[in-house]
């Protein structure tokens, strides 16, 4: 596994793109762009309807 | 040999009234009382010291005072083995000791369903048009900032200055797919202008390498030691500079790659050749470089990228799994977590978007630039500190993490039982089955022991200094023949 490691460490730092099943891949990042423009159409219904405000008030005392 | 890495995460969380005054202690307190009024019977916890005494089955019983409870804040034992309680101005759930990161993952997931589920019952209690928020993140925005702490046993021979200089490179670089990101900069002399997003919720926290404080000059390797457990076999190593995560690949990778490391450090194998020249201004440089090509100085004298260190430490990792096993971190889980840590190290070293079902803040990042470029939000408006806080939103239906694809590996039947059962596999069982069965007859419970009422004078103390006896295996039939607490007692002491 180390030298696995080690030749997509090469490839990466090469070409910047590395991947083990470009097919999978790209189904993957279709999926995750398709919910992220479904979760932007309906954003505005979500957020907080004062963002100003809401940022504004949300003041937390430190923990731990 | 390294020992079984049990581990567990506390989790403060962020707490706010809206239309209602704010107190943030009183609406702490409305929030868990509401979860525990509502299950049979409340159990304190016992802030009793610890108990020096060990037996060799790990435990029996001795005759015991009343235990030491603080009544004026609600502290809490539930029947998945778990605390729930108010610290400082934040509900705080520690999740029951769990024998493995994959469990721990569980239990995170279950606590987070307890929450909601108090906020529920909360609800009602609350004035008039008065609305509970809680946030499962780590700062405010404004310079305050609360804990996610993880816990891990590890040997008590293995020099402490040791593990300190070895284990700091990992928790510098392991935000890279750790950090839960965060919108703005609140380190001292950086302005939003200057880092308007970063990987991490908490490095701007950090100021020293080691130390005790976790409120003030937090350190990068805290130094508490309260095992609660064998003092003389056992450390827990109190984590405090990890993000709370909303990705469950997260909590994975933020637990299974910290046990290894760990387990690699008690068995001599991982070495001192990572070791940073400057670790604390280290943790902060690369927090606020998105993207990943920020070097820092090693004391070798080379420069690293936070990948480079997380590959070597890889490296390592799967070297060691060849070599030793993976016992001490569960060879299954272990090895998920290996390839998990693969993956994601070569997602963020080519095609980012890979990562964003794992990787908290690639995922946030991800969403307020689609935010910023379809609305022309500039950089600094408000929305995207909202955005930024909405993404750890408890609220069902208001969370935005929910929604944003990222990748489940705990089913949901797990996640529901987990709420109620703990888990079956560490002293976590003793301590839930004997609150499940006998509520009545418990009078208080802490890690390592718990106080009985047996229906006579005095009160009993069983110590549980084993994390890893009173286990289903091991006590399972005990409590299943055992008609009472009473009858358990005798046949302990037996």
């Amino acid at each position: 596994m180390a030298e696995r490691l080690h030749k997509q460490r090469q490839t990466s730092d090469r070409t910047g793109e590395v991947s083990a099943e470009p097919g999978a891949a790209t189904e993957q990042g279709e999926k995750l762009r398709a919910e992220l423009d479904d979760l932007l159409d309906e954003i505005d219904d979500v957020l907080e309807s004062n963002a100003e405000d809401f940022v504004k008030s949300y003041i937390q005392k430190g923990g731990e | 040999m390294a020992i079984p890495k049990v581990c567990g995460i506390e989790t403060e969380y962020g707490i706010l009234v809206r239309g209602g005054e704010s107190n943030p202690v009183a609406a702490s307190s409305v929030l868990i009382n509401a979860y525990v009024n509502d299950r049979s019977r409340r159990i304190d916890w016992d802030f009793q010291d610890e108990t020096p005494g060990v037996d060799a089955r790990g435990f029996s019983y001795e005759d015991a005072l009343a235990p030491e409870v603080e009544s004026h804040l609600v502290n809490a034992v539930l029947t998945n083995g778990a605390r729930f309680y108010v610290d400082h101005a934040h509900p705080e759930i520690s999740t029951p000791e769990c024998s493995d990161a994959l469990q721990a993952l569980v239990f995170d997931r279950s606590a987070e369903e307890i929450v909601r589920l108090s906020m529920a019952l909360a609800a009602p209690l609350l004035p008039e048009g008065a609305e509970l928020l809680l946030h499962k993140n780590n700062s405010d925005g404004k310079g305050n900032s609360y804990g996610c702490h993880e816990n891990f046993l590890v040997a008590r021979e293995t020099p402490f200055g040791r593990l300190v200089a070895e284990i700091t490179p990992h928790f510098v670089t392991r935000q890279i797919y750790c950090g839960a990101g965060k919108v703005g900069c609140e380190a001292p002399g950086f302005s939003a202008s200057d880092v308007p997003f970063q990987i991490s919720q908490r490095a701007d926290f950090f100021e020293e390498e080691v130390g005790l404080e976790t409120t003030l000059k937090r350190p990068i390797v805290n130094t508490r030691d309260e095992p609660h457990c064998d003092p003389q076999k056992y450390r827990r190593l109190h984590v405090i500079v990890g993000d709370a995560n909303m990705s469950e690949g997260a909590t994975l990778l933020k637990l299974g790659t910290t046990s290894i490391v760990l387990s690699m450090i008690e068995d001599g194998f991982l070495g001192s050749d990572l070791a940073l020249a400057h670790p604390v201004p280290a943790i902060r440089q690369i927090s606020h470089d998105p993207t990943l090509r920020r070097t820092v100085l090693m004391q070798s004298g080379r420069r690293m990228t936070a990948l480079d260190v997380q590959w070597s430490l890889l490296e390592r990792a799967s070297r060691y799994a060849n070599e030793r096993g993976l016992a001490s971190v569960g060879d299954q889980v272990g090895r998920l977590v290996l390839s998990l840590w693969e993956e994601v190290l070569t997602g963020l070293a080519g095609d980012r978007t890979s990562v964003a079902n794992i990787v908290d803040w690639v995922a946030k990042e991800r969403l307020l630039d689609a935010y910023a470029q379809r609305h022309s939000v500039p950089a600094g408006d408000a929305r995207l500190r909202a955005i930024d806080l909405q993404y750890h939103d408890m609220r069902p239906g208001k969370g935005l993490s929910a929604r944003v694809g990222l990748r489940t590996f705990v089913s949901a039947e797990d996640v529901s039982r987990g709420i109620e059962r703990a888990p079956e596999t560490t002293r976590a069982y003793f301590r839930g089955e004997c609150l499940r069965r006998w509520p009545a007859d418990i009078v208080a419970a802490n890690w390592d022991s718990m106080v009985v009422d047996v229906g006579r004078d005095p009160l009993r103390r069983i110590p549980m200094m084993e994390p890893l006896r009173g286990t289903k295996a091991h006590v399972g039939e005990l409590l299943e023949s055992s008609s009472s607490i009473a009858d358990l007692v005798d046949r302990l002491g037996a």
